[in-house]
């Protein structure tokens, strides 16, 4: 297991490594042993702990402090399975099962009225062959807890989607302590910057903590559903349900996401959002037709677009600035 | 027959929900009916016709909703059972947000907005804090913090209940909405002598009569002040 999923599961590790000025940076997605192996000379003066004895004395501190909080750490989702069932007439799906773990970015495509929202109130639902499709879905690999059912807080997905809006009339800082509060977060204030901060990472245009949330431009917005998303909600599973181009990173949004250990489905047909996805579930009738991996052919596809959307971004941004526009731009 | 009490307040998607949710009961070739409650005017009847659901409408008018739902429940049962339905849905208005017309041991489900705002789950009272199934509505429009926030201020208010999100509009949800609404087991024949869960307010003042002139002189019966002091 990597460092990061063991913060992950076990949050209150973050303070051993701050506490022991130890690096936090994409390194935290190695294992343990791997990672004191990267330390620079630098860092090992100011880290002081032999990078061979790291493994030992994290793991025994980590137990120490899971002795003394009594932690369960049954709660933590790994992965998602799709256990195959069959389409509107009765056919069995084209493929067996399909296991999507934390980090993980799949695209769902289809046309409209295919089955893709069944799809997601399957998992949702935690079906266990008792709905239409005859699904079944498996948490970490075992027929999942009733809870996620029924219970109201820990919903399994989360959604972001085009369509959302703030309702409420509060400013970023009172609506992202709102939900802090929602959640029973601790130290609430360093959680809320975090957010702010990734949000202002996202959006094209900056926005401070004091702006009413219903005065954020469209991108802005996005941005700060995401990044509350992402770092807030406790579903493991993030279904996006397309994230217009304009105005947000949308490369920065879904590593935000996988970052933060998110298993993510994005239920989109705009190829510069669905080629991201390393897999693409195809629906069609109902059922699941098959599962494409995206080729290295469409993964250029996917950096010509890119290119492409840069261009169109510059070309934004002259609008904005009272400048001609030209092509190329 | 199984009786189904839904209630919630206007334009919560009550309705909607229960359109799409009887559509998955008759998939599992189960037959239903809707008697669809409302003060004054309705017109959701004609969608109930329109998809072919056996329907029967009650405007209170001049009577409270929920105390002319009360009077009449035992002759809608019956009503039912002469139908010979699987599953009987009483859809009510939920107007005050003070009364609940669920009856103990028949499925209570409330159905509510996110639109609504988040103090709302704390205004509503018993039609919200005595339901077996809670449904809430409009989650697609709005961001996940704010379905998480209001789902916790439900979570407050009705620990017990189970939640569902349902989207009214594709129905998403509403599958599952229905699994939780036939029992075979809940078979009622009638539901004389059973017991509402909640007492209506106790209001009986000279306004309830018809009385139309203000002041102290024209206030008879059950008349609370209140407190200009504080």
């Amino acid at each position: 297991m990597t460092l990061r999923e063991l913060i992950k599961r076990y949050p209150f590790a973050e303070e051993y490594f701050k506490d022991n000025h130890l690096p936090m940076d994409r390194r935290l997605g190695k294992e343990p042993a791997d990672y004191a192996a990267s330390w620079t000379e630098e860092e090992r003066e100011l880290i002081a702990i032999e990078a061979d004895a790291f493994t030992d004395e994290f793991f025994t501190w980590l137990n120490m402090m899971k002795e003394f909080m009594g932690i369960d750490a049954q709660d933590v989702v790994e992965s998602l399975t799709i256990v195959a069932g069959r389409n509107k007439s009765g056919t069995p799906e084209g493929f067996d099962s399909l296991t999507v773990r934390t980090s993980e970015i799949i695209s769902i495509v289809g046309p409209t009225g295919s089955g893709k929202s069944r799809l997601l109130a399957d998992i949702e639902w935690t079906a266990q062959c008792d709905t239409p499709t005859g699904r079944a879905i498996r948490i970490n690999g075992e027929k999942p807890d009733l809870k996620w059912r029924f219970s109201t807080n820990n919903k399994l997905v989360a959604q972001l989607s085009q369509n959302m809006n703030f309702v409420m009339d509060l400013t970023v800082d009172e609506f992202l302590t709102l939900h802090a509060q929602s959640r029973h977060v601790e130290n609430s204030d360093a959680v809320i910057a975090r957010i702010l901060d990734a949000a202002n990472d996202l959006a094209g245009e900056n926005f401070d903590a004091d702006t009413p949330v219903t005065a954020l431009s469209g991108g802005q917005s996005r941005a700060l559903m995401i990044a509350d998303t992402a770092i807030l909600s406790t579903s493991p599973i993030i279904l996006i349900d397309e994230i217009e181009n304009a105005g947000v990173d949308r490369r920065k949004a879904l590593d935000l996401l996988v970052r933060e250990d998110k298993i993510v489905l994005m239920a989109t047909h705009d190829p510069g959002l669905a080629l991201m996805a390393d897999k693409r579930i195809v629906i069609n009738n109902g059922g699941i037709i098959e599962i494409l991996e995206t080729t290295p052919e469409e993964k250029a596809c996917l950096t010509a677009l890119e290119a492409y959307d840069e261009k169109v971004r510059h070309l934004r941004e002259s609008l904005r600035y009272g400048k001609r526009c030209t092509w190329p731009a | 027959m199984n009786l189904v009490i839904v209630s919630g307040p206007p334009s919560s998607g009550k309705t909607s929900v229960i359109l799409k949710t009887v559509r998955a009961l008759r998939d599992r070739n189960l037959s239903v009916g809707v008697v669809k409650f409302d003060c004054l005017y309705t017109d959701d009847d004609l969608l109930y016709e329109k998809a072919g659901i056996p329907v029967k409408k009650g405007l209170s008018g001049g009577l409270c909703p929920d105390h002319f739902f009360v009077s009449n429940i035992e002759e809608i049962v019956s009503w039912g059972r002469t139908e010979g339905f699987d599953v009987l849905i009483t859809e009510s208005a939920g107007l005050c947000n003070r009364c609940s017309p669920y009856i103990k041991n028949i499925a209570g489900v409330c159905i509510i907005d996110n639109l609504s705002g988040i103090n709302t789950p704390k205004k509503i009272g018993p039609m919200l804090k005595s339901a077996d199934i809670i449904v809430i509505t409009k989650g697609d429009i709005v961001s996940q913090a704010e379905r998480e926030v209001f789902a916790s201020k439900v979570t407050s208010v009705n620990p017990s209940a189970m939640t569902l999100f349902v989207n009214g509009l594709t129905g998403q949800g509403t599958y599952e909405l229905s699994t939780l609404l036939y029992d075979p087991a809940n078979d009622i024949e009638t539901v004389q002598g059973m017991s509402l869960r909640f007492p209506m307010p106790t209001a009986l003042c000279s306004y309830c009569l018809g009385e139309t002139r203000i002041g102290e002189e024209f206030q008879m019966g059950n008349v609370r002040k209140m407190r200009m002091d504080s």
